[in-house]
């Protein structure tokens, strides 16, 4: 019982990670907690859905559920939505953040954006849940009483080349290193002649594209609807803040012990609590840990 | 017809009344001390169920069964929403402004879960019904009622108005808009302004609470689905369309915003076919999401904005 509900929460919490690396990276560059990060999941997962009714999800390949074609629709669905992530702050926060506005003013307008995104979903697609495919697959038992399906597994083994890819990015390549001069310390990065813009471009069209790979991902698992970004919403910032802001193996860490920690307290307490269980989460790290678990450096 | 037009109006007024005192309420937490509370609707609702358990008729499976009169609710409504207020603001005000919006948030979904998912207590998804409206025996058309009903919200309205205007002018007000323009000067001067941010803080959630009585006494029906997020949403569009620091511009907002939700809601319901209910809402919270970015974006200061404020003793 225990190790199945590990064993879900390692699936979802890979799926938490994605979307959190987003959210950490726009907390500690842009000093902001983006409330409207969860809706370019959703927006991730429905580009997606729109490409996979034109060409389909292509033929199960192997034992997963699928064939090239989601992939390629996750692909295209992370490029639009990565541009939709810089459209919004090109429309919305940019704007405020060179009127000088408060920082918090830019939280209500990410909510505010939030509700324009999600609820345009709604326009378009209405309520009800879609699939990407209707396959049916047959769950492994790996371990004694531990059942995975060939889709989680992939699910999983892509989502850690995604991270591996972007720490290569950050360790090794120049906007990398800028990125994480901006994370570390803004004014003395600006002094040192980074181009802020630069960097903040680059923080955007990272984060609506691992969103939007993290929504399709959900959405394979087993279904889209226009909520399925905002119900992960406090399991990302409580991911986002575990692991210490504007870090990337931290975001990786906190998803995963919020994925974990979700999966393993539905053993004991009512599945209709389910939602609350990663604000928990989150209430106990603001608590106890308000750095994150890892943070090594002084934040304000 | 005529007739039809009037009551409609009067009901619209009372609602308008009810959510402008809690935007009063978010004014206080939000306008004048810079407190970032994204779970007004946890707050409403947590006054809104102690009232409807404490004064709802009998019914079978339902824990509550009090039957007590209907001050008792009110009260009560406000005690409880003042100690839960209380208690998270224990944990949570020392927080930084955005963290503190993340666990507000947080914290008004747990407590609609709590409402759904609560039955003996709550009554569940079908929530609580038959609670009783005061006086509701004195008046023969609902019309009559309506109008007694605004009369009484009028009346706690001004009453909530002229108090925090008093206590804004007051050394009290003077230290909270203190510590929303520059805490650390606040501190430096010897005041505590976790203390301040917390009693802040306390006050307006137990204004929603107050209002949250009020729309189930007044409605005779609640249910968790009138305190879904979008009701904080909408708070804030209020406070932010009237303009956050100023009690006139939250009052102004409220009926603004509420207008263009009515009607939006009216004119949806004529053009949208029933079976497009679902994308007919989503242009209703749209729209109040376009009305809250663009007047940041446009007219931050809002409809009216914030007034100068001295001391009430100081000569004008």
């Amino acid at each position: 019982m225990i190790w199945q509900a590990l064993a879900d929460g390692i699936f979802t919490g890979a799926i938490i990670a994605l979307g959190a690396i987003g959210v950490s990276f726009t907390l500690q560059i842009m000093r902001f907690a983006n409330f409207a990060h969860a809706e370019l999941l959703t927006w991730g997962a429905y580009l997606a859905f729109v490409f996979v009714l034109f060409v389909g999800p292509g033929t199960p390949t192997g034992p997963v559920s699928f064939g090239w074609q989601l992939l390629a629709a996750a692909l295209l669905a992370a490029a639009l939505t990565a541009l939709l992530a810089w459209a919004v702050d090109a429309l919305v926060f940019r704007r405020l953040l060179s009127r000088g506005a408060h920082p918090l003013t830019l939280v209500f307008a990410a909510f505010g954006a939030a509700l324009v995104l999600r609820h345009l979903i709604v326009l378009f697609w209405g309520h009800d849940s879609r699939f990407y495919t209707r396959e049916l697959q047959m769950a492994y038992e790996v371990l004694p009483g531990v059942r995975v399906l060939p889709d989680q597994v992939f699910i999983l083994l892509l989502a850690l080349a995604v991270v591996a890819a972007l720490w290569l990015f950050l360790t090794y390549s120049r906007t990398g290193m800028a990125m994480r001069a901006m994370a570390e310390n803004p004014s003395l990065a600006q002094s040192c002649g980074i181009e802020v813009d630069a960097v903040i471009r680059t923080t955007w069209l990272l984060s609506g594209a691992l969103a939007a790979l993290a929504g399709v991902f959900a959405g394979l698992t087993p279904q889209i609807h226009p909520e399925i970004g905002t119900n992960l919403l406090l399991a990302l910032f409580a991911a986002a803040i575990l692991g210490g802001t504007g870090s990337l193996p931290g975001a990786v860490v906190g998803g995963l012990l919020v994925g974990i920690a979700e999966n393993v307290s539905l053993i004991w307490i009512n599945p209709g609590y389910k939602q609350a269980m990663p604000f928990l989460v989150l209430l106990f790290v603001l608590i106890f840990f308000p750095q994150g678990l890892f943070s090594e450096k002084e934040h304000k | 017809m005529l007739t039809g037009i009037f009551s409609y109006l009067v009901f619209f007024a009372c609602i308008v009344l009810l959510l402008g005192l809690v935007t009063l309420g978010l004014n206080l937490q939000w306008g004048f001390t810079g407190l970032f509370n994204a779970g007004v609707a946890g707050f409403y609702a947590i006054g809104a169920y102690t009232h409807a358990i404490l004064t709802a008729a009998p019914q079978l499976n339902f824990l509550g069964n009090f039957g007590m009169p209907w001050i008792v609710g009110v009260m009560a409504a406000m005690a409880t929403t003042a100690l839960a207020a209380w208690l998270i603001g224990l944990i949570t005000i020392r927080l930084r402004g955005d963290y503190l919006a993340i666990a507000t948030f947080g914290i008004a979904v747990s407590i609609q879960l709590v409402t759904l998912n609560w039955e003996g207590l709550t009554g569940g998804s079908q929530g609580v019904t038959r609670i009783p409206k005061p006086l509701s025996g004195v008046f023969d058309t609902p019309l009559a009622y309506n109008l007694w009903y605004f009369a009484l919200l009028a009346a706690v309205v001004a009453l909530v108005y002229w108090a925090l205007e008093r206590i804004l002018r007051s050394p009290w007000g003077r230290v909270l808009r203190a510590i929303r323009e520059d805490e650390t000067a606040v501190v430096a001067l010897g005041k505590s302004a976790q203390r301040f941010r917390l009693e802040a803080f306390v006050l307006g959630s137990t204004l929603m609470g107050l209002a949250g009585a009020l729309y189930v006494s007044f409605i005779g029906f609640v249910s968790p689905f009138d305190f879904l997020p979008i009701v904080t949403f909408q708070i804030w569009a209020m406070l932010i369309v009237g303009g956050s620091g100023n009690n006139k511009g939250a009052l102004l907002g409220a009926l603004v915003v509420w207008a263009i939700w009515a009607a939006s809601g009216a004119a949806v319901a004529k053009l949208v076919p029933p079976s497009h209910a679902a994308q007919g809402a989503a242009i209703q919270v749209i729209l109040i999401g376009l009305v809250l970015v663009l007047m940041l974006l446009f007219r931050p200061r809002g409809l009216v904005g914030e007034q100068a404020v001295v001391s009430r003793h100081a000569p004008d």
